[in-house]
Parts: C-alpha cells; structure tokens; sequence
C-alpha cells in the first residue's frame, strides 16, 4: 500500500499520509473541524463530539473488490451518519462532507449541550478572547438560548489544585485534555476526573497539590478557563497583551516561550510581564515548558534589583553615577596588569560573553577568563560530534537509540526529558547508564546502575563492546547495550555531570563521542538526528563556550597561545594576593561556596542584578538588566542559536551586559561601543567561525509548522503562540562536513572517598541567584534532603525525617533525612542542596 | 433692492421682541437633553457594591482607546462589587474620549453610563485622566461604602445578575 490516501473533503481532493486523522486533514487544507477534546499531541478520545462530520466511504463490490461504479462512472460512496472526525483515520476514496445540515445540527446541539451548564462567565473569565468555547460558539452555536441562567449547576469557582494552578469547576467542559495530558504526555497522573455526569471534576491526588513540573501547560491546553494560573488570574484581559517572544533563562533546551506584557498602574505605568505561555518551535519544544521557565520570570520585577552603580566609600556601598564606576574599574583594571581576571556565569547572553572575553584578552592582554562554576566537560568535543544540524528530537523512534549517562534529565532539562521518554513511547531503545535510579530507567530495557566511582570504566567497557561483533562476546547487561547501540539507525547521545568531577565529564565526553564514531566512514556523528548532546547546567553555557570564555580556548575554540588561569586556579590565587583584580559577571562565588572571601583582592567588580553575597564584598558593583528588559543570543545544548527580545522597561538604570562591558572595553582602548546588540553579534560571528552566515535577522526566520497550533486559532487558541520571530539557527558540528579523529581519552582515576559516598543530585527548583527572587515558586523549592538506604542508614545512626548538617562544598548544610530502597548501597544522595563535583565522603557534623 | 432692505430690517425687528436664544452660561445653565451624552460615571447598587466587575470590555469597545481598566479578586472580607472580580484601577482619558457612548453599550453591568455633566477642563494633560476615585458616585443613602466586610457565600455569581443584557 503507498503511504498516501486520496480523500475529498468537501469536493476538495487530497492526498494526505497514510494513518492521518480526518480532522487533521481537514486542517491541513484549512477546512477546520471543529474540536474540543482532540488535541494533535494526544491521542485521540472522542469524548465531547464535537467534530462530528459525515463520513462516506466507496462501495466495492463483494465479489471482486473493485469499486462500484453509478451511472456517470462516478464511485458509489454509502454514507453512515455522523462519525467523530476526531478518531476516525483517512482512507483511499474517502468522502468527507461538513458543511450538510446534519452537520450544522449536530454542531448546534453539542454548543447546546455544553453551554447548559456552563456559566456567563466570559466577561471575567481569563479564557475570554481566546477561548475556543467562546470562539466555536460564535461560529457554530445558535446564538439563543433556551436555558434558564437560573437552573444552571452552581459549582466551586476557586478552587487552588496547589498553589500554582487554580480551577473554575463551573467552567470545565470535561474535556480530559488536561487528565490526558497528565498521564499520556508527562506521566505525572497527579489529577483526574472524579464523580460522573453534572458532578464531574477535576481533583488533584498528589501532595502538594498538583505535584508535576508541567501542571501550567494545563492551563494552556484546557479549551475554556477552567484551569488558570495563580500569576495569571483575573490579571490581564488577552487582547490587551503585548507578545514579546523570549527564551527560558535557565534551561539548555532553549525552550522558546513568550511574554505577555502590559502596562501596569501598580507598576506606575510600567510594562510588566503578565504571563509566559510556551512559543511554538517543534525541534526545540514543541509548545510545552516547564513551570520553572513558566513562572521564573518575577525575579525581573523583584523589588531588590540592583537600580544603581554602587561603589565602596568610607567602608560602604554607596550609589554613584554610571561615570564614575566605569572610570573606577577601568582604571582599577588597567593598574593592575596581567593580575587580572574574569569570570562569567553562564546565563548571560553571546553579545555579553564575548565582550567580556574580548575586554580581557584585547584590552587587558589577559587570558584569565573563565565560567565561574564549570561543572561539564566537552565542549570542544561537541563542537566536532554534537547533534548535527537539522535534528529533532521528534524523528526519533522505532530504530533509535538513545544513551543517556550521569544524568536525571527529568530534573535537569525537563524538555529533554519529555522528548526523550516519548522517542522511547515512539520505539526507541534508550540506554541509561546512571549511579542510581531516575525517572527515565521505566522508558528502558537497557539500564546499568555503575558502582560509585565505575562511571569511566562502565562507560570504556560500553564503547569496546561496541568495536566487537554482536555474536561473539559473552551476554552482559553492557554487552547488550552495546549492540542495541550499534544496531540502530540514529544515535544521540546525552551527558551529564552527575557524581563526576570536571576531569572525568571530559572522559564521558570523549568516550562518547569514539562511540559515535565507531563506524568510521558511516559513523553516527554528523548525520542528522545522530550526535552528542551535553546536559549544560544552564541555558547558555554551550555559548560560553563558543565564544571563548575558557582559558585556553579562544571564541570558535581556537586554541589560546598562552592559556591563562582556571576559576579554581583565580580563587586561589585571590586569597594568595598572587591575584589583584577580579571581574564577575553574573556569577556569586562566594554565595555558591567557591571562593572563601575576598581574600587579598585589591578589587572586586560584579555584575549583577542582585546584591548577592559576593556582590556585598565588592568594591564596585554594576546593575545589569535582566533577559527580559534587553535582546540578545542564547545558544542550546543542541547548538541552536536563538534570539530573544526585549519585553519591559530597564528597571532603574540597569544597563544590558554587553553595553557594560563595551563601555569598559572603550575606557582600556578598545574600539567605541556598538550602538545595538545586533552590532555586537555581527562582530561575533565573523570571530567565531561555526557562527557564520548568522545575523539577527536571519536568525529571525520562521516556517509554518504542523501542527497548527495557536495563534489566532479558532480551535486551538490560547494554547501556544505561534512562532512569528524566529526559530534560531543551529551551526554544524565538525563531523557533518568531514571525517573527525577517534579522541584519546586521559586515564582518570576515581577513589572512592570514603566508605558513604555522597552525591549531589539536581532538583528543578533549586536555589539560585534568579529563582530565589521569584516568591511563588518558594513552596516548590526543593528542601535539603539525604537519601540514602535504611542499611547505611542504620550504620551512621540516621533516622527517617532526622536534621542533619552534613558538609556540602565546604559549609554545613542542614538536610532532612529520607531513606529510600532506590539509593545504592554506599551512596548518599543530597538534593536541593548547593552544587559539588563529584563524589565526596559523607561528614555529618556535630 | 428696498424691497429687501425692509425685509431683512422686519426680521432684526421680529428678533429684537423674541426671547433670546443665547443664555448667560455660567450665571444660567440649560438643562441636557435627556439622551445627551456627557462625562462618564461608575454606578452602584443600592447597597452601595460597585457595579463595574472590571472586565474592560467598556476599554475593547472603546474606538478612540481611552479607557483603562485593571482588575483584581474580591474576598468576602473586602468587596468592592458583588461578583468576583472587581476593577481596582479604572481610568478614562478624557482628552481622548469622543463621547460616543459605546463603552455604555459594551458594559454587561450597566456599570459605565455617560451622564449629564459636560464641564470638562483641565491645566494639563495629566488632569484630563479621570480616576475611579473622580468617576465613581456617592454611596446611596441606605448603602455602605466599598470595601465592605460581608457574609461569605452572600454573592456567589461571577457576575451579577445582567439586567435586560440586550
Ligand atoms: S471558558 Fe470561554 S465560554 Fe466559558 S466563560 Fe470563559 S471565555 Fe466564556
Ligand atoms: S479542566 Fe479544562 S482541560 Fe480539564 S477537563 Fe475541564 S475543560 Fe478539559
Ligand atoms: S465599566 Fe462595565 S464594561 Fe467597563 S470594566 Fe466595568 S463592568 Fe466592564
Ligand atoms: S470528539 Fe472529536 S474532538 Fe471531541
């Protein structure tokens, strides 16, 4: 059978791919049928019928099968009444007919029905303007009603389900989008539907309620206003939003998203964000996000933003004008010769990095530039086998396979998470190698939990089973993975830092990377949907790497003539004086447990939008704007390149990074600074090689894409938002354009440090200098916890919900203790806890 | 041509003996029509509730964009309007405002009505923005002022009852 159907909807002929849903068909011809509990990312339920069509299908004779012919040679299609277009799959002769009276009728008397009991809420109702109950009223209702307001059903209008999301109980048309949602797409079924008939609703099982890291995207998906963010409620009607499109500011996916802004009379007339709903971009994600880039955004309106430059006089930290603190730390700067150093967190923007790599390496001829906080390895190894271009983790499925190693993508890069669970609901073979259980090991037949400190040598035996044939080697768990490996069509394969110090992240990435090249002239790497994929700790720290800000490596990786210090070897030498003038941008060492103090600094510049604990010991301290008031470039863990916009007004007189940076820059003899970003990243691609052809406005480009989901949508409004600005432009690894060379992988070590070992493990909601400043997310906040086994447990004399302090990079962490059978033997796990590599021994103290 | 001379001086003769039309404004003033359409008021129940619910339907309808409508929820502790929502910010730009009267047909609570006074003036811009404060009416006699403090469960509408919602 070919993979195309012919069908007619409406006298219009068309050829659709075998498998498609009427109503999608429909779609693709913008001949839109109506729907409610349809939604195309989920499987189809039929449940509120409201895409009922007439569907005819061709005579064919019983005998000899071939179509039965009327009279002016037409086939003879026998129509069976009204059929949900919803559930209903295209086949060859189909004829499918919308417009007839009976269609009319029945979408009539399903408007009908579902207003009953629905309230006149629109007015008031956060949906209202983009609601397609609303909307396919107005299209397909009557138009009067024959109900008396009077008889409605009185339900709860204010119900919290957790305190992100609240439910209009009144409200909801029973759709199940929301339960379905839950179970088939995250697999979180925390809420479901409880009673039947008029008392139906949606109730929350888990506590606290509403217990998942996707529970906002409910509120887009529901076709009415039933469920509701907290931020949100009753703050904005949606006409009256501006759309400004953004990008997480946390998250390596690069998930695309947009604001919603509007002026404020709160804010005195400033424009504030009043939501953030998810941007269609199918290979990055889709149209969901996870509620921490849902709801983050209120640390940009937070009342302590830095507003002004302050400097230390007499002692303390007073304001003073921008002038003044620019010629300060120029001067500073440039007295202080080659002691001079610069770290940067990875959340700023391309535009900022690279000016502040250029300020140093140009204009104070110094190579000590480096990120603040570098946990993973491999950069350099992603610039020549990272995914190739024009991968989606989408295509992904039947054939596949997928290595994931020292990571818990569920509660590091959530989007990976839920695109890689679905390439295994799509039949690919995932193959976890992990310290211990994490929520994608129910996805795979191929999981090895390695013994503390095997990492290295699990994932070398991994790779030489690979080299060998499939028949001839004995039966392992790891021999097994191996040959899933080797046997499939496409590989990509994620990496992570868990339990691994920086050196042997390195090692993970290298031996990799040999595993993608194995085949040689057909190796993995450099096909698309094949290649490695880090799992950075932020949203742009494959862009720190691009561009340059590394000790040794210069932007486009260029190896440094003279490589300068590492940020362990800057902290040191601060409190050894060997260094004089430190420079931090967007990154708190002090707070996160890095450097001890000031030590014998002469000079301490941060950059900042908080007053964080480092930025308190500073000398001068710069206010930076946060990613909602500025543009620039963020690049993903994919190497996608994106642009975000900026959305509300400076918040005091905060200024963007790269202009900070380039007004520093000209005050040493650098060039003037450039009057717009786009400057900045003109100059940047032409120094950074991988980044060329790439301008903002080419990386402004959109395409349509399928599904068509929101927009001005009649019947999937208010879902998403169309991407109107721009998907972003990956750059190719080295491997798609020529053969790359097998890497050497360095021996590490790994002693195990102590009879308990402890690992630090991520949770999505840790502290952090953003999210600490967003007050609603708090309660979600992941709490300091040991886990570990009830054994060791008893070994150490700790008991369940027992407060210990135990040491956490170099201070006392007080943690709550939970035993759990998932943790392996010797292992403590910490959660919620600040950031540490690798393995350490257990200290509890006191 | 005399002929239209005494013509022209019988009409200045007929007027000089005719009440005159002009008035003496401000000393005297003439009582609007009672269709015409002057500055905006907010109304309120009886009981003295607002009935504006800040659905700034009155600001979409609105052709020359003048008006401004900020909502935020009520509690039983602190009601302002009987339903659930009321407008905690409501401004009305009266330099902008062409007194067409659709904000008066937009609104589901009778809540906006274009009323009889017509003295507009202003030093500045900033004072042509009429506020909640200036637009909204006395408190009935037997009616208590907003917030107030009222028995949970006493409205539970989202939106009052619409009175003729044509
Ligand atoms: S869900 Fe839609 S139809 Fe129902 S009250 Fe809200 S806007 Fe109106
Ligand atoms: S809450 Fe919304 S999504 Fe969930 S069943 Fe009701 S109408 Fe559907
Ligand atoms: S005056 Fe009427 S239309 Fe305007 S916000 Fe208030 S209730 Fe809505
Ligand atoms: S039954 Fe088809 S959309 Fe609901």
């Amino acid at each position: 059978m070919s993979d195309q159907v012919n069908l007619t909807i409406d006298g219009v002929e068309l050829s659709v791919p075998n498998g498609t849903l009427v109503v999608d068909a429909a779609k693709m011809i913008e001949n839109p049928i109506p729907v409610f509990c349809y939604h195309p990312k989920m499987a189809p339920v039929g449940m509120c019928r409201m895409c009922l069509v007439e569907i005819g299908l061709p005579v064919r004779d019983r005998n000899s099968g071939e179509p039965v012919l009327n009279d002016d040679g037409t086939p003879q299609v026998s129509f069976r009444g009204l059929q949900t277009a919803c559930t209903v799959q295209v086949s060859e002769g189909m004829v499918v007919r919308t417009t007839t009276e009976v269609v009319t009728k029945a979408r009539e008397d399903v408007i009908e029905f579902l207003l009953t009991s629905h309230p006149l809420d629109c007015p008031i109702c956060d949906k209202g303007g983009e609601c397609p109950l609303q909307n396919l009223t107005m299209e397909h209702g009557k138009g009067t009603s024959r109900m008396d307001y009077s008889l409605k059903m009185k339900l709860d209008k204010h119900v919290p389900l957790g305190e992100l999301i609240y439910l209009d109980r009144e409200r909801c048309i029973q759709c199940g989008r929301c339960v379905r949602f839950q179970e088939e797409i995250v697999d979180d079924p925390v809420i479901r539907f409880h009673n039947r008939g008029r008392s139906l609703e949606i109730v929350t099982m888990s506590d606290p309620g509403f217990d998942s890291y996707w529970s906002g995207n409910t509120t887009d998906i529901c076709p009415v206003g039933a469920l509701t963010t907290a931020d949100f409620r009753f703050g904005a009607r949606p006409w009256e939003l501006t759309p400004v499109a953004t990008l997480s500011p946390h998250c390596p996916s690069g998930a695309n998203m947009t604001f919603s802004t509007r002026r404020e009379a709160k804010s005195g007339g400033r424009s504030v964000i009043k939501r953030i709903m998810p941007r269609q971009n199918e290979p990055v994600n889709e149209i969901w996000i996870s509620d921490r880039d849902r709801f983050v955004h209120h640390f940009a309106d937070a009342p302590d933003r830095l507003k002004k430059p302050l400097m230390r006089k007499n002692g303390q930290l007073v304001e003073v004008e921008w002038g003044e603190a620019l010629d300060a730390v120029a001067g500073k700067l440039q007295q202080s010769g080659t002691a001079v150093a610069g770290l940067s967190g990875d959340r700023v923007s391309n535009e900022d990095m690279f000016l502040f790599q250029k300020l140093f390496r140009q204009g104070l001829k110094s190579h000590n530039i480096d990120l603040a906080n570098r946990r993973l390895a491999g950069g350099d190894v992603v610039a020549k086998v990272g995914i190739s271009q024009g991968s989606n983790l989408l295509n992904l499925g039947q054939g596949d396979a997928i290595v994931v190693i020292a990571s818990d993508l569920h509660e590091e890069v959530p989007v990976w998470w839920l695109r890689v669970k679905q390439a295994a609901q799509r039949g690919a073979e995932l193959v976890i190698l992990n310290l211990r259980p994490t929520r994608l090991d129910e996805c795979s037949r191929n999981v090895i939990h390695y013994q503390p400190g095997q990492a290295i040598a699990t994932l070398r035996q991994l790779v030489n089973d690979a080299k060998v044939a499939a028949a001839d080697a004995d039966n392992s768990p790891i021999k097994a993975a191996a040959d899933v490996i080797m046997q499939a069509n496409n590989v990509v394969a994620f990496y992570g830092a868990e339990g691994l110090t920086y050196a042997e992240t390195d090692a993970v990435a290298r031996l990799l990377a040999n595993l993608l090249l194995i085949k040689n002239e057909e190796a993995y790497a450099g096909r698309p949907n094949n290649g490695l994929i880090p799992v950075w700790p932020h949203n742009n720290t494959q862009g720190a790497w691009d561009m340059g800000i590394h000790p040794a490596l210069e932007p486009g990786y260029k190896p440094a003539a003279k490589p300068g210090m590492r940020a362990n070897e800057v902290y040191a030498a601060a409190q050894t004086g060997a260094l004089k003038a430190l420079f931090l941008l967007a990154a708190d060492p002090i707070g996160d447990g890095l450097m001890a103090g000031r030590g014998q600094l002469d000079f301490l510049v941060v950059q900042e939008l908080f007053l964080t604990e480092t930025a308190a010991q500073a000398d001068v301290v710069l206010p930076a704007q946060s990613w909602a008031e500025r543009e620039g470039t963020f690049t993903s863990g994919e190497r996608r390149v994106q642009r975000y916009y900026p959305a509300i007004q400076p918040v005091g007189e905060a200024r963007p990074d790269w202009q900070i940076l380039a007004q520093i820059g000209e005050r040493v003899g650098l060039e003037k600074p450039a009057f717009a970003a786009s400057l900045v990243f003109r100059d940047l691609a032409k120094a950074v090689p991988q980044y060329k052809g790439m301008d903002y406005r080419a990386l402004a480009r959109v395409e349509k894409q399928w599904p068509d989901v929101g927009g001005d949508d009649l019947y999937y409004g208010g879902n998403a938002y169309e991407n109107r600005v721009g998907l972003g432009m990956q750059w190719p690894a080295a491997a798609e354009s020529g053969a790359v060379d097998h890497f050497e992988v360095a021996d590490v070590d790994s002693e195990l440090p102590g009879k308990v070992v402890v690992v630090r493990t991520a949770a999505l909601f840790t502290p952090g200098t953003l999210i600490n400043h967003t007050e609603l997310l708090q309660a979600r906040m992941a709490q300091p916890t040991l886990i570990i086994q009830a054994a060791d447990a008893a070994k150490l004399q700790l008991a369940q919900g027992e407060k210990v302090m135990v040491e956490v990079a170099g201070r006392g962490v007080e943690t709550a203790v939970r035993l759990s059978e998932d943790t392996p033997e010797g292992v403590a796990l910490l959660r919620g806890v600040p950031y540490q590599a690798g393995l350490t021994e257990l200290k509890v103290m006191g | 041509m005399i002929g239209e001379l005494i013509k022209g001086m019988a009409t200045t003769l007929k007027h000089m003996f005719r009440d005159p039309v002009t008035i003496q404004y401000p000393d005297i003033k003439r009582p609007p029509r009672t269709r015409f359409k002057g500055r905006h008021e907010l109304k309120r129940y009886d009981n003295g509730l607002e009935r504006c619910i800040g659905c700034s339907l009155c600001a979409a309808a609105c052709p020359a964009d003048a008006i401004f409508v900020e909502a935020s929820e009520n509690t039983d502790e602190q009601r302002f309007s009987p339903g659930e929502r009321y407008a905690s910010t409501y401004e009305i730009n009266m330099l902008r405002c062409i007194f067409c009267g659709y904000c008066e047909d937009a609104c589901p609570t009778q809540a906006i009505v274009l009323e009889n006074k017509y003295e507009l003036s202003f030093y500045d811009r900033a004072s042509a923005i009429y506020t909640k404060e200036m637009l909204i009416v006395d408190v009935p006699v037997n009616g208590n002022p907003t917030p107030q403090a009222v028995e949970p469960g006493t409205f539970d509408k989202p939106i009052p009852d619409m009175e003729d919602p044509r």
